[in-house]
Protein backbone atom coordinates (compact mmCIF):
# COMPACT_ATOMS: atom_id res chain seq x y z
CA UNK A 1 0.00 0.00 0.00
CA UNK A 2 1.86 3.14 -1.38
CA UNK A 3 1.28 6.35 1.27
CA UNK A 4 0.39 8.59 -1.44
CA UNK A 5 -2.47 6.42 -2.36
CA UNK A 6 -4.09 6.15 0.71
CA UNK A 7 -6.81 9.07 1.17
CA UNK A 8 -6.79 9.48 4.97
CA UNK A 9 -8.92 12.47 4.40
CA UNK A 10 -12.00 12.54 2.28
CA UNK A 11 -13.53 16.24 2.76
CA UNK A 12 -9.80 17.98 2.01
CA UNK A 13 -8.35 14.90 0.16
CA UNK A 14 -5.25 14.54 2.58
CA UNK A 15 -3.14 11.31 1.72
CA UNK A 16 -1.37 9.42 4.02
CA UNK A 17 1.79 11.01 3.34
CA UNK A 18 0.27 14.10 3.10
CA UNK A 19 -0.61 13.82 7.27
CA UNK A 20 2.59 12.34 7.62
CA UNK A 21 4.55 14.79 6.32
CA UNK A 22 2.50 17.38 8.60
CA UNK A 23 3.35 15.50 11.68
CA UNK A 24 7.06 15.10 11.06
CA UNK A 25 6.91 19.36 9.77
CA UNK A 26 5.81 19.50 13.90
CA UNK A 27 2.04 19.53 13.77
CA UNK A 28 2.39 16.79 16.30
CA UNK A 29 -0.18 18.35 18.57
CA UNK A 30 -4.11 16.50 17.94
CA UNK A 31 -5.72 20.21 17.98
CA UNK A 32 -2.77 22.15 16.25
CA UNK A 33 -2.66 19.70 13.44
CA UNK A 34 -6.38 19.69 12.82
CA UNK A 35 -6.16 23.34 12.17
CA UNK A 36 -2.95 23.27 10.53
CA UNK A 37 -4.53 20.69 7.90
CA UNK A 38 -8.43 21.69 8.64
CA UNK A 39 -9.00 17.27 9.07
CA UNK A 40 -11.95 16.69 11.05
CA UNK A 41 -13.65 20.01 9.73
CA UNK A 42 -15.41 19.27 6.28
CA UNK A 43 -19.02 17.62 6.06
CA UNK A 44 -17.69 14.00 7.97
CA UNK A 45 -16.61 15.85 11.31
CA UNK A 46 -14.09 14.04 11.31
CA UNK A 47 -15.54 10.62 11.74
CA UNK A 48 -13.23 8.84 9.15
CA UNK A 49 -10.23 10.85 9.57
CA UNK A 50 -9.63 11.31 12.65
CA UNK A 51 -9.37 7.95 14.23
CA UNK A 52 -6.52 7.35 11.73
CA UNK A 53 -5.13 10.31 12.28
CA UNK A 54 -5.06 9.35 15.75
CA UNK A 55 -3.20 6.30 14.96
CA UNK A 56 -0.77 7.91 13.32
CA UNK A 57 0.33 10.68 15.57
CA UNK A 58 0.43 7.24 18.25
CA UNK A 59 3.16 5.77 16.00
CA UNK A 60 4.94 8.98 15.69
CA UNK A 61 5.08 8.98 19.72
CA UNK A 62 5.36 6.04 20.05
CA UNK A 63 2.63 5.29 22.17
CA UNK A 64 -1.24 3.37 22.28
CA UNK A 65 -3.47 5.58 20.36
CA UNK A 66 -6.24 5.36 23.38
CA UNK A 67 -3.46 8.00 24.97
CA UNK A 68 -3.81 10.56 22.62
CA UNK A 69 -7.28 12.75 23.31
CA UNK A 70 -9.78 13.10 20.32
CA UNK A 71 -10.17 16.87 19.07
CA UNK A 72 -13.20 18.76 20.49
CA UNK A 73 -15.99 17.54 18.83
CA UNK A 74 -18.48 20.93 16.92
CA UNK A 75 -22.25 20.52 15.95
CA UNK A 76 -24.31 19.89 14.24
CA UNK A 77 -23.78 16.17 14.27
CA UNK A 78 -25.05 15.58 10.47
CA UNK A 79 -24.43 18.46 7.89
CA UNK A 80 -28.00 20.61 8.32
CA UNK A 81 -28.92 23.29 5.91
CA UNK A 82 -30.49 26.70 7.12
CA UNK A 83 -33.98 25.77 6.18
CA UNK A 84 -34.20 22.99 8.19
CA UNK A 85 -33.17 25.05 10.92
CA UNK A 86 -35.63 27.43 10.18
CA UNK A 87 -38.37 24.42 9.65
CA UNK A 88 -37.17 23.52 13.32
CA UNK A 89 -38.49 26.85 14.45
CA UNK A 90 -41.88 26.66 12.95
CA UNK A 91 -42.28 23.54 14.76
CA UNK A 92 -41.50 25.15 17.84
CA UNK A 93 -44.66 27.64 16.85
CA UNK A 94 -46.93 25.25 16.24
CA UNK A 95 -45.21 22.32 19.23
CA UNK B 1 8.56 17.90 27.04
CA UNK B 2 11.16 20.70 27.53
CA UNK B 3 12.41 21.34 30.01
CA UNK B 4 11.68 25.16 31.58
CA UNK B 5 14.58 27.80 31.77
CA UNK B 6 15.42 28.71 35.21
CA UNK B 7 15.53 32.43 33.90
CA UNK B 8 15.33 34.39 30.65
CA UNK B 9 14.96 37.99 29.97
CA UNK B 10 10.99 38.15 28.99
CA UNK B 11 8.21 35.95 30.06
CA UNK B 12 5.13 36.32 27.46
CA UNK B 13 1.73 34.55 28.84
CA UNK B 14 -0.65 33.54 26.30
CA UNK B 15 0.90 31.28 22.85
CA UNK B 16 -1.86 33.19 20.62
CA UNK B 17 -1.84 36.38 18.06
CA UNK B 18 -1.15 38.60 21.18
CA UNK B 19 1.30 36.55 22.40
CA UNK B 20 3.37 34.98 19.50
CA UNK B 21 3.47 38.19 17.27
CA UNK B 22 4.85 40.05 19.83
CA UNK B 23 7.75 37.85 20.72
CA UNK B 24 8.22 37.80 17.05
CA UNK B 25 8.38 41.49 17.45
CA UNK B 26 10.93 41.41 20.29
CA UNK B 27 13.14 38.76 18.33
CA UNK B 28 13.26 40.98 15.29
CA UNK B 29 14.62 44.11 18.08
CA UNK B 30 17.26 41.89 19.33
CA UNK B 31 15.45 40.75 22.54
CA UNK B 32 15.55 37.00 21.93
CA UNK B 33 15.96 35.93 25.54
CA UNK B 34 11.68 35.22 25.11
CA UNK B 35 9.20 32.36 26.41
CA UNK B 36 5.94 31.94 25.77
CA UNK B 37 4.24 30.10 28.43
CA UNK B 38 1.09 28.53 27.02
CA UNK B 39 -1.91 26.46 29.38
CA UNK B 40 -2.49 24.59 26.42
CA UNK B 41 -2.13 24.61 22.74
CA UNK B 42 -1.34 27.60 19.84
CA UNK B 43 -4.67 29.28 19.12
CA UNK B 44 -6.60 27.73 22.15
CA UNK B 45 -8.16 30.75 23.13
CA UNK B 46 -9.78 33.32 21.39
CA UNK B 47 -7.17 33.21 18.10
CA UNK B 48 -8.53 30.23 17.23
CA UNK B 49 -12.44 30.58 17.58
CA UNK B 50 -12.54 33.90 16.04
CA UNK B 51 -14.71 35.34 12.94
CA UNK B 52 -11.53 35.82 10.88
CA UNK B 53 -11.66 38.90 9.33
CA UNK B 54 -9.61 42.08 9.66
CA UNK B 55 -11.31 45.23 8.85
CA UNK B 56 -9.75 49.07 9.47
CA UNK B 57 -13.53 50.41 9.79
CA UNK B 58 -13.53 51.38 12.64
CA UNK B 59 -15.04 55.05 14.76
CA UNK B 60 -11.71 55.42 16.99
CA UNK B 61 -8.89 57.26 15.59
CA UNK B 62 -6.62 54.62 17.76
CA UNK B 63 -8.16 51.62 16.33
CA UNK B 64 -8.25 52.97 13.20
CA UNK B 65 -4.47 53.37 13.52
CA UNK B 66 -3.86 49.59 15.19
CA UNK B 67 -6.03 48.51 12.12
CA UNK B 68 -4.46 50.34 9.55
CA UNK B 69 -0.80 49.56 10.45
CA UNK B 70 -1.93 45.98 10.75
CA UNK B 71 -3.25 45.17 7.37
CA UNK B 72 -0.22 47.10 6.23
CA UNK B 73 1.55 44.27 8.16
CA UNK B 74 -0.82 41.46 7.07
CA UNK B 75 -0.17 42.23 3.01
CA UNK B 76 3.60 41.27 3.43
CA UNK B 77 3.11 38.78 6.17
CA UNK B 78 2.72 35.49 4.20
CA UNK B 79 6.84 36.46 2.96
CA UNK B 80 7.87 38.18 6.08
CA UNK B 81 6.95 35.12 7.73
CA UNK B 82 7.42 32.15 4.84
CA UNK B 83 4.13 31.06 5.70
CA UNK B 84 0.74 31.29 3.56
CA UNK B 85 -1.22 32.71 5.72
CA UNK B 86 -4.24 32.77 3.52
CA UNK B 87 -4.43 36.53 3.78
CA UNK B 88 -6.92 38.02 1.24
CA UNK B 89 -8.50 41.64 0.63
CA UNK B 90 -11.95 41.36 -0.51
CA UNK B 91 -13.47 44.50 1.36
CA UNK B 92 -15.81 44.82 4.39
CA UNK B 93 -19.50 46.00 3.36
CA UNK B 94 -20.98 47.68 6.66
CA UNK B 95 -24.51 48.17 6.30
CA UNK B 96 -26.13 51.27 7.70
CA UNK B 97 -30.30 50.70 9.16
CA UNK B 98 -30.79 54.20 10.38
CA UNK B 99 -30.45 57.67 9.57
CA UNK B 100 -28.30 57.77 12.81
CA UNK B 101 -26.18 54.96 12.22
CA UNK B 102 -25.78 57.03 8.99
CA UNK B 103 -24.32 60.23 10.63
CA UNK B 104 -22.32 57.78 12.83
CA UNK B 105 -20.55 56.33 9.33
CA UNK B 106 -20.29 59.37 7.81
CA UNK B 107 -17.74 60.93 11.43
CA UNK B 108 -16.17 57.43 10.67
CA UNK B 109 -15.48 57.75 7.06
CA UNK B 110 -14.15 61.39 7.29
CA UNK B 111 -11.78 59.59 10.32
CA UNK B 112 -10.98 57.02 8.42
CA UNK B 113 -10.07 58.51 4.94
CA UNK B 114 -8.04 61.54 6.93
CA UNK B 115 -5.78 58.40 8.54
CA UNK B 116 -5.45 56.67 4.54
CA UNK B 117 -8.28 54.44 4.73
CA UNK B 118 -9.46 54.45 1.56
CA UNK B 119 -13.57 54.01 2.96
CA UNK B 120 -16.59 55.28 1.45
CA UNK B 121 -19.90 54.67 1.70
CA UNK B 122 -22.19 53.01 -1.21
CA UNK B 123 -25.98 52.72 -2.20
CA UNK B 124 -27.76 49.80 -2.28
CA UNK B 125 -27.37 49.09 -6.46
CA UNK B 126 -23.42 49.11 -5.57
CA UNK B 127 -24.07 46.96 -2.57
CA UNK B 128 -25.51 44.38 -4.72
CA UNK B 129 -22.58 44.39 -7.52
CA UNK B 130 -20.44 43.76 -4.53
CA UNK B 131 -22.59 41.24 -2.76
CA UNK B 132 -25.39 40.19 -5.72
CA UNK B 133 -27.29 38.00 -3.20
CA UNK B 134 -27.97 40.60 -0.60
CA UNK B 135 -31.05 41.49 0.82
CA UNK B 136 -30.97 45.42 -0.07
CA UNK B 137 -34.31 45.99 2.04
CA UNK B 138 -32.30 45.03 5.00
CA UNK B 139 -30.42 48.57 4.80
CA UNK B 140 -30.42 51.60 3.62
CA UNK B 141 -27.52 52.69 2.91
CA UNK B 142 -23.53 50.50 3.51
CA UNK B 143 -19.88 51.81 3.70
CA UNK B 144 -17.42 49.67 1.83
CA UNK B 145 -13.18 49.51 2.20
CA UNK B 146 -11.85 47.34 -0.25
CA UNK B 147 -8.97 46.52 1.54
CA UNK B 148 -10.52 45.13 4.36
CA UNK B 149 -10.50 41.07 4.38
CA UNK B 150 -9.48 37.87 6.00
CA UNK B 151 -6.66 36.05 7.18
CA UNK B 152 -6.09 32.24 8.62
CA UNK B 153 -6.26 32.76 12.27
CA UNK B 154 -4.47 28.94 13.10
CA UNK B 155 -1.63 29.60 10.08
CA UNK B 156 -1.46 33.55 11.37
CA UNK B 157 -0.95 32.30 14.65
CA UNK B 158 1.49 29.37 13.71
CA UNK B 159 3.42 31.53 11.18
CA UNK B 160 4.00 33.90 14.31
CA UNK B 161 5.11 31.64 16.70
CA UNK B 162 7.60 29.36 14.09
CA UNK B 163 9.23 32.32 12.88
CA UNK B 164 10.02 33.57 16.54
CA UNK B 165 11.07 30.16 17.42
CA UNK B 166 14.24 30.88 14.28
CA UNK B 167 14.65 33.84 16.09
CA UNK B 168 15.53 32.59 19.38
CA UNK B 169 11.82 31.95 21.21
CA UNK B 170 11.00 29.00 23.23
CA UNK B 171 7.26 27.96 23.62
CA UNK B 172 6.68 25.81 26.66
CA UNK B 173 2.89 24.57 25.21
CA UNK B 174 0.86 22.64 28.25
CA UNK B 175 2.45 24.84 30.57
CA UNK B 176 0.07 26.80 33.18
CA UNK B 177 1.49 30.09 34.91
CA UNK B 178 -0.51 29.96 38.92
CA UNK B 179 1.57 32.47 40.38
CA UNK B 180 3.32 35.90 39.50
CA UNK B 181 5.73 37.34 41.71
CA UNK B 182 6.29 40.66 42.69
CA UNK B 183 8.47 42.08 44.82
CA UNK B 184 8.47 45.72 46.12
CA UNK B 185 6.82 47.06 43.23
CA UNK B 186 8.61 44.66 40.40
CA UNK B 187 8.20 41.49 38.74
CA UNK B 188 10.11 38.93 39.29
CA UNK B 189 9.17 35.72 37.61
CA UNK B 190 6.59 33.53 37.32
CA UNK B 191 5.84 29.97 39.48
CA UNK B 192 3.83 27.40 36.92
CA UNK B 193 2.72 24.35 37.30
CA UNK B 194 6.02 22.47 35.60
CA UNK B 195 8.50 25.14 38.25
CA UNK B 196 9.74 28.38 38.46
CA UNK B 197 10.75 31.00 36.14
CA UNK B 198 12.38 34.11 37.03
CA UNK B 199 12.09 37.53 34.77
CA UNK B 200 12.62 41.24 35.55
CA UNK B 201 9.76 41.14 32.17
CA UNK B 202 6.21 39.32 32.79
CA UNK B 203 3.90 40.18 29.98
CA UNK B 204 -0.01 39.18 30.03
CA UNK B 205 -1.07 38.43 26.96
CA UNK B 206 -3.67 35.72 28.09
CA UNK B 207 -6.86 36.65 26.49
CA UNK B 208 -10.06 35.67 28.45
CA UNK B 209 -8.00 35.14 31.12
CA UNK B 210 -6.37 38.29 31.47
CA UNK B 211 -8.10 39.39 34.38
CA UNK B 212 -7.44 36.72 36.14
CA UNK B 213 -3.68 36.43 35.54
CA UNK B 214 -3.52 40.24 36.31
CA UNK B 215 -4.67 39.21 39.85
CA UNK B 216 -1.44 36.88 40.00
CA UNK B 217 0.42 40.60 40.27
CA UNK B 218 -1.99 41.64 42.41
CA UNK B 219 -3.19 44.32 39.54
CA UNK B 220 -6.99 44.30 39.35
CA UNK B 221 -7.87 45.30 35.21
CA UNK B 222 -11.87 45.90 34.00
CA UNK B 223 -11.93 42.83 31.68
CA UNK B 224 -14.34 40.12 31.33
CA UNK B 225 -15.05 37.64 28.93
CA UNK B 226 -18.53 36.53 26.94
CA UNK B 227 -19.43 34.04 24.56
CA UNK B 228 -19.50 34.82 21.15
CA UNK B 229 -20.30 31.89 19.00
CA UNK B 230 -20.06 31.31 15.36
CA UNK B 231 -20.58 28.43 12.54
CA UNK B 232 -18.67 28.10 9.03
CA UNK B 233 -20.59 26.24 5.92
CA UNK B 234 -18.78 23.57 3.71
CA UNK B 235 -17.03 25.29 0.97
CA UNK B 236 -18.71 26.28 -2.15
CA UNK B 237 -17.88 27.90 -5.48
CA UNK B 238 -17.13 31.39 -4.90
CA UNK B 239 -20.39 33.71 -4.13
CA UNK B 240 -18.97 37.29 -3.28
CA UNK B 241 -15.57 38.62 -1.77
CA UNK B 242 -16.73 41.21 0.58
CA UNK B 243 -17.47 40.55 4.12
CA UNK B 244 -20.99 41.50 4.90
CA UNK B 245 -21.48 43.19 9.11
CA UNK B 246 -24.10 45.12 10.78
CA UNK B 247 -22.98 46.87 14.18
CA UNK B 248 -27.28 47.13 14.90
CA UNK B 249 -27.71 42.89 15.09
CA UNK B 250 -23.89 42.24 15.33
CA UNK B 251 -24.12 39.95 12.53
CA UNK B 252 -21.23 39.44 9.70
CA UNK B 253 -20.29 36.63 7.68
CA UNK B 254 -17.59 35.93 4.73
CA UNK B 255 -16.24 33.42 2.39
CA UNK B 256 -13.44 32.55 2.88
CA UNK B 257 -10.56 31.66 0.01
CA UNK B 258 -11.29 27.82 1.13
CA UNK B 259 -15.13 28.11 0.45
CA UNK B 260 -16.63 28.21 3.50
CA UNK B 261 -18.72 31.03 4.63
CA UNK B 262 -17.38 31.93 8.38
CA UNK B 263 -20.25 33.49 10.00
CA UNK B 264 -21.17 34.70 13.28
CA UNK B 265 -23.21 37.41 15.58
CA UNK B 266 -23.16 38.61 18.90
CA UNK B 267 -25.55 37.50 21.51
CA UNK B 268 -26.21 39.10 24.70
CA UNK B 269 -24.70 37.40 28.07
CA UNK B 270 -24.05 37.54 31.31
CA UNK B 271 -19.81 37.72 31.68
CA UNK B 272 -18.68 34.27 31.14
CA UNK B 273 -16.26 31.52 29.94
CA UNK B 274 -17.89 29.46 28.15
CA UNK B 275 -17.30 28.08 24.63
CA UNK B 276 -20.07 25.46 24.09
CA UNK B 277 -22.50 25.63 21.24
CA UNK B 278 -26.05 26.33 21.84
CA UNK B 279 -29.28 25.87 19.05
CA UNK B 280 -30.58 28.68 20.57
CA UNK B 281 -28.14 30.64 19.20
CA UNK B 282 -27.93 28.77 15.80
CA UNK B 283 -31.91 29.80 15.57
CA UNK B 284 -31.20 33.65 16.76
CA UNK B 285 -28.60 33.29 13.63
CA UNK B 286 -30.45 31.82 11.27
CA UNK B 287 -33.16 34.46 11.52
CA UNK B 288 -30.88 37.29 10.82
CA UNK B 289 -28.81 35.72 8.21
CA UNK B 290 -31.93 34.81 5.71
CA UNK B 291 -33.19 38.04 6.58
CA UNK B 292 -29.86 39.27 5.05
CA UNK B 293 -29.05 36.82 2.56
CA UNK B 294 -32.27 34.60 1.69
CA UNK B 295 -30.82 32.22 -0.92
CA UNK B 296 -28.76 31.07 2.13
CA UNK B 297 -31.51 28.64 3.07
CA UNK B 298 -30.12 25.96 1.02
CA UNK B 299 -26.51 26.20 2.36
CA UNK B 300 -25.38 23.39 4.57
CA UNK B 301 -24.04 24.49 7.96
CA UNK B 302 -20.61 22.05 9.00
CA UNK B 303 -19.80 23.43 12.12
CA UNK B 304 -20.35 25.26 15.16
CA UNK B 305 -17.82 26.70 17.87
CA UNK B 306 -18.02 29.44 20.71
CA UNK B 307 -14.89 31.61 21.90
CA UNK B 308 -14.22 34.51 23.97
CA UNK B 309 -14.35 38.08 23.54
CA UNK B 310 -12.14 39.51 26.50
CA UNK B 311 -13.63 43.22 26.59
CA UNK B 312 -13.01 46.75 28.01
CA UNK B 313 -15.80 48.38 29.36
CA UNK B 314 -14.78 51.08 26.42
CA UNK B 315 -14.03 48.18 23.96
CA UNK B 316 -10.25 49.31 23.57
CA UNK B 317 -7.50 47.29 24.69
CA UNK B 318 -5.10 47.77 27.30
CA UNK B 319 -1.71 48.09 26.40
CA UNK B 320 1.80 48.66 27.94
CA UNK B 321 3.55 48.47 31.67
CA UNK B 322 0.95 48.69 34.51
CA UNK B 323 1.86 51.82 36.41
CA UNK B 324 1.71 49.97 39.72
CA UNK B 325 4.17 46.71 38.90
CA UNK B 326 7.22 47.37 37.35
CA UNK B 327 8.01 45.10 34.20
CA UNK B 328 4.28 44.23 34.14
CA UNK B 329 2.64 44.46 31.11
CA UNK B 330 -0.80 43.82 29.67
CA UNK B 331 -1.47 43.30 25.85
CA UNK B 332 -5.67 42.35 26.76
CA UNK B 333 -8.96 43.51 26.20
CA UNK B 334 -9.40 43.27 22.53
CA UNK B 335 -12.60 43.11 22.80
CA UNK B 336 -13.47 41.11 20.16
CA UNK B 337 -10.99 42.16 17.42
CA UNK B 338 -7.20 41.12 18.86
CA UNK B 339 -6.75 39.28 15.69
CA UNK B 340 -7.23 42.34 13.62
CA UNK B 341 -5.31 44.73 15.47
CA UNK B 342 -2.60 42.08 17.08
CA UNK B 343 0.22 42.62 14.61
CA UNK B 344 0.08 46.16 15.03
CA UNK B 345 -0.48 46.16 18.66
CA UNK B 346 2.37 44.19 19.39
CA UNK B 347 4.89 46.26 17.38
CA UNK B 348 3.98 49.03 19.67
CA UNK B 349 4.35 46.93 22.61
CA UNK B 350 7.70 45.43 21.46
CA UNK B 351 9.11 49.03 20.79
CA UNK B 352 7.91 50.37 24.03
CA UNK B 353 9.67 47.38 25.91
CA UNK B 354 12.89 47.75 23.51
CA UNK B 355 12.69 51.53 24.82
CA UNK B 356 12.13 52.80 20.87
CA UNK B 357 9.80 55.68 19.95
CA UNK B 358 6.02 53.76 19.34
CA UNK B 359 4.53 54.14 15.19
CA UNK B 360 1.70 54.33 17.07
CA UNK B 361 0.64 56.42 20.55
CA UNK B 362 -0.21 54.01 22.47
CA UNK B 363 -0.27 56.00 25.96
CA UNK B 364 -4.23 56.21 26.15
CA UNK B 365 -4.34 52.56 26.47
CA UNK B 366 -2.42 52.28 29.79
CA UNK B 367 -5.12 50.77 32.62
CA UNK B 368 -4.67 54.22 34.63
CA UNK B 369 -7.19 55.23 32.10
CA UNK B 370 -10.45 53.89 33.82
CA UNK B 371 -9.19 54.71 37.17
CA UNK B 372 -8.88 58.40 36.02
CA UNK B 373 -12.31 57.88 33.67
CA UNK B 374 -10.26 58.44 30.54
CA UNK B 375 -11.66 56.12 28.46
CA UNK B 376 -11.15 55.95 24.77
CA UNK B 377 -14.64 55.00 23.29
CA UNK B 378 -14.93 52.45 19.93
CA UNK B 379 -18.81 52.95 18.79
CA UNK B 380 -18.15 50.46 15.90
CA UNK B 381 -17.80 47.22 17.60
CA UNK B 382 -19.81 44.28 15.79
CA UNK B 383 -21.48 41.95 18.85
Amino acid sequence: MKEDEVIICRCEDYTLKEVRQAIEDGYTDFEELKRYLRVGMGPCGGRTCLPLIRKELARYKATHPGKISMPTKRPPTQVTTFKAVEKGMEGDNHG
Amino acid sequence: MAELPKTVDIIIIGGGIVGSSLAYELNKRGITDVAIIEKSYLSSGSTGRCGAGVRQQWGLEMNCRLAKGSIDIFENLAEELDYDIEFRQGGYLVMAHDEKQVEQFEKNIELQNSLNIPSRFIDREEAREICPPINTDAFIKATYCPTDGHANPFKTNFAYARAAERLGTKIYKYTEVKDIIVENGQVTGVKTDRGDISSNIVVNASGPWSKQTAEMAGIDIPTYSERHQCLASEPIERLFDTMVISFQSGIYLQQVPHGNFVMGIGEVEEPNHKTESTWQWLEYFTRELLNVLPSFKDLRIVRQWGGSYNRTPDAAPILGEHSKVKGFYNSVGYSGHGFMIGPMAAVCLSQTIAGEKTTVDIAPLSADRFDKGEYVIEPSVVG
